[in-house]
């Protein structure tokens, strides 16, 4: 099992630790629905530093991601960050990712899910024809995301970047709390806003970092926040986790993520969500609530009045700023509509839900 | 962490106290601490009449669902009311207000032959 920079931090202040995608990673420290609420309401830490990070460089670097993602990247500009994905050869997902756009038609960097850096790699460089030079940083690169409502007041003092006025999926490179190179971006996967740090792990880097913002934060509330709350919170949102809500099997247009998937270019699978596009899915990602008691958990069934199976549960729930029962599921086209009623199978009860619009609410 | 001595306790993580014929379950300090936030309990066996380490319930934490296991054989009478709004209770109080079922054991001595306070300490340790 791999140790992220903060892991010693992590046990010190008492985590429950246990194994994610390899690493040795905080599920919770003060409680979920704690951790959760300080997120919402205040500022928290997240040590998500497991992410993977490639760059890629060269003339021909945005020519490779035009044709594996399915984004446009040609529409990044110097300081644009953009959500994508990287389809395979049959219309499934390879993986779910962030393309940041360093400097325009010459430096990118990609931000990965963990569990697929080295699935990720081999995809990217299969289709890297042309020569584009290509870094694996996951390894050395620390990323910390500090999230909520309060996040970037809390933080300004520690940059001469302007981060307070910065705008979702911009970022920008300075010094942070005496480190310089750190790559900060108004970005993060849990709908209270924030900002995600990138940097290299060197000269004590991660301690100075990490220390800086607890001194600044703890007398105003901040706390380190653990794995739990962070698919808690990016669930009410509706976000996509990839092996639970989206992955090989699942199209983006299935998916909800046609927003992600531009016609305006060649790219993996194109072909076929042009013709799913045009002639409907057969399945979709429904967001439910609970109607009756009981909570939906990945992989229980879907059903429809009859008892008959239109789907499965794919992430579920007690959403702890809700005070409700919710979850993510495949529904056949036909009961993915807002207000339809569904059933989810919970130890063979068909409990009473409602299709509902994201986020949650 | 608290083991009461007056209590008995399963390999599964339950408690057990015994008055009469009357015995009322729960779940231990150290199996609500590792759980985390208790968000529901599921229990729809009321009147059955169960075996030792038969499922008698379900309880739900944020992010994990485990089942409850029968320490002794019974009759499960009664559920803590309290935990349908205020599942929580299991986490604060879990030898008191957290309490989970009351049922009429078959046999009052089986009650005996589950571990002591001791015994549930040096397991979980």
């Amino acid at each position: 099992m791999k140790n992220t920079p903060f892991t010693q931090k992590h046990i010190a202040l008492g985590a429950k630790m246990a194994e994610f995608a390899g690493y040795n990673m905080p599920i919770s420290y003060s409680g979920i629905n704690d951790e959760h609420a300080t997120v919402r309401n205040n500022a928290g830490i997240f040590d998500v530093s497991h992410m993977g990070e490639f760059i890629l460089k060269g003339e021909n670097a945005l020519d490779l991601i035009q044709r594996v993602t399915s984004n446009d990247a040609s529409k990044l500009t110097n300081g644009k960050a953009q959500y994508s994905c990287l389809p395979n050869n049959e219309g499934g997902i390879v993986d779910d990712l962030l393309v940041y756009c360093i400097e325009e038609n010459k430096t990118y960097m990609l931000v990965v899910n963990a569990s697929n850096i080295e699935k990720d790699w081999n995809w990217i460089s299969a289709h890297n024809t042309k020569a584009v030079e290509m870094h694996n940083i996951s390894d050395k690169t620390c990323l910390l995301a500090i999230q909520g409502p309060n996040a970037t007041k809390i933080l300004q003092p520690l940059t001469e970047i302007d981060i307070l006025n910065m705008k979702y999926y911009t970022f920008a490179k300075g010094n942070f709390a005496g480190v310089d190179n750190v790559l900060i971006s108004a970005t993060g996967y849990t709908g209270a806003g924030g900002v995600e740090i990138y940097f290299e792990d060197k000269d004590d880097a991660a301690e100075k970092i990490w220390n800086a913002i607890f001194e600044i934060g703890t007398p105003q509330g901040l706390k380190p926040i653990g794995l739990g709350a962070r698919d808690t919170l990016r669930l009410e949102m509706g976000f996509c986790l990839y092996g639970n809500d989206i992955d090989d099997t699942t199209s983006p247009l299935e998916a909800g993520l046609g927003w992600i998937t531009k016609f305006t270019k060649d790219f993996t699978s194109k072909s076929i969500f042009e013709k799913q596009k045009a002639e409907g899915v057969s399945k979709k990602l429904v967001g439910f609530e609970m109607m009756e008691r009981g909570i939906p958990r990945h992989d229980y069934l879907i059903k429809d009045a009859a008892g008959n199976v239109i789907g499965k549960v794919t992430s579920g729930t007690q959403a702890p700023s809700l005070g409700k029962a919710i979850g993510l599921g495949y529904a056949t086209t036909a009961h993915a509509v807002l207000d339809t009623e569904i059933f989810v199978e919970i130890r063979n009860n068909a409990v009473k839900a409602k299709v509902v619009k994201f986020p949650f609410e | 962490m608290s083991f009461p001595s007056n209590l008995r306790y399963t390999k599964d993580h339950e408690w057990i106290s015994l008055n009469g014929n009357v015995a009322t379950v729960g779940i231990t300090d150290f199996a609500q601490h590792e759980l985390g936030d208790i968000v529901y309990v599921d229990i729809s066996t009321v009147g059955k009449a169960l075996n030792a380490e038969e499922v008698f319930g379900t309880v739900e934490a944020v992010k994990t669902v485990s089942d409850l296991f029968l320490p002794v054989a019974g009759t499960i009478t009664e559920v803590n009311p309290l935990l349908e709004k205020q599942p929580e209770l299991v986490n604060n109080d879990p030898y008191g207000d957290g309490w989970m079922i009351r049922l009429t054991v078959n046999n009052p001595a089986d009650v005996e032959g589950l571990l002591d306070a001791a015994g549930y300490q040096s397991l979980v340790g």
